[in-house]
């Protein structure tokens, strides 16, 4: 009679190692660091008092009262964040044509200013089309997808990629003295006080 | 005529010896890529949607603040607060956490570091922005509004 080799029996270990994979599935959280990037300006107390004027002409004026209703330009603002975006395109590339509109890319300011009262979503959705009137200016420029060109712009001294600083500098047109062609000038103003 | 005989002799079972095998494999994935959560977060946290997303190159050189009306609104009430690890910190004391968590960090990349704002769809903006002046005088400036993802209809 031949001897029964001991054994473990492994049936289990598929539901037990199921049941691990389970538990670490429903924990993982995906983390998702994803966003709107933005520099904020240095200290209040540190920049050097605003002498400079700056032309009706060169500013795009963007304001949103606590009810989250936009002007634009003074104008009272009704279309989707995408026709604003084109706005500001037009607005940014105006290159002295219209004489209403901005000199050259340079001078042109977007300025965003909120209210107290308005919410992060409706602030979010307009800084978002702001940001996706320069990058689509960036990208086209630079001859590459506004997707390809958010990945370059979020990280351009990427080691990996060493072609990404050349794009990035094509888009934003760096002059050899260092000064950028079309800068991405948003201000977003110290909010107002009162809902209105 | 045994000649066309069909013969129907193959195995009709999977083999399942391997199982373990696959799910091991993937239960040491999940393992190895789990990072647990460190805080649990005690604000509403709805985030806003947006199209021009960007990702953050250096995932150790960022900073969180959760910002929100509180879960427990018996409690805590419910005007939106700001939280920071674990515990719900006034405007005042932000240039303080700042230069905590910049602490946690080489002194080289210091300045680089970038602070994640996860704010809730219906925070008001009056808050945000005395939260911004606070990061601005803290040497902060970096910031990235945290939103999902917008799928576009067209």
């Amino acid at each position: 009679m031949p001897r029964s080799t001991p054994e473990i029996p492994n049936a289990s270990m598929a539901d037990i190692a199921f049941l691990l994979l389970t538990f670490f599935l429903m924990t993982t959280t995906v983390s998702s660091d994803k966003g709107l990037m933005i520099l904020l300006p240095p200290p209040p107390e540190a920049l050097p008092p605003d002498d400079v004027e700056i032309q009706e002409r060169n500013l795009f004026k963007i304001q949103i009262n606590s009810s989250d209703k936009l002007l634009v330009e003074g104008e009272p603002w009704v279309a989707t964040p995408r026709l604003l975006t084109d706005k500001i395109k037009v607005f940014i590339l105006n290159n002295g044509q219209d004489a209403t509109s901005s000199d050259n890319p340079q001078k042109a300011i977007v300025s965003l200013k909120a209210d107290r009262g308005t919410t992060h979503k409706m602030f979010v959705e307009i800084l978002d089309a702001v940001q996706a009137a320069y990058h689509e200016i960036y990208a086209e420029r630079a001859g590459v997808s506004v997707k390809d060109w958010r990945e370059i712009s979020s990280d351009p001294g990427n080691s990996q990629h060493p072609e990404w600083k050349e794009i990035y500098d094509k888009g934003r047109g760096v002059r050899p003295d260092g000064s950028v062609e079309i800068p991405q000038a948003l201000s977003i103003a110290e909010p107002s006080k009162v809902g209105g | 005529m045994s000649k066309f005989k069909k013969k129907v002799q193959t195995k009709q079972e999977i083999p399942t010896s391997s199982m373990p095998d696959v799910v091991f494999m993937l239960l040491f994935f999940f393992m190895v890529t789990t990072k647990m959560r460190e805080t649990s977060i005690n604000v509403e946290q709805r985030m806003p949607q947006a199209t021009q997303l960007k990702k953050l190159a250096k995932k150790s050189l960022v900073a969180y603040l959760y910002i929100g009306a509180p879960k427990k609104a018996e409690q805590f009430g419910v005007e939106p607060k700001i939280q920071a690890n674990d515990a719900f910190i006034e405007t005042k004391g932000i240039i303080q956490w700042v230069n905590f968590e910049k602490s946690k960090q080489n002194e080289f990349d210091r300045d680089a570091i970038t602070v994640s704002l996860k704010v809730d769809n219906l925070a008001k903006r009056g808050l945000i922005a005395d939260v911004e002046t606070e990061l601005r005088r803290a040497n902060a400036r970096r910031i990235l509004y945290s939103a999902n993802q917008r799928i576009e209809k067209n």
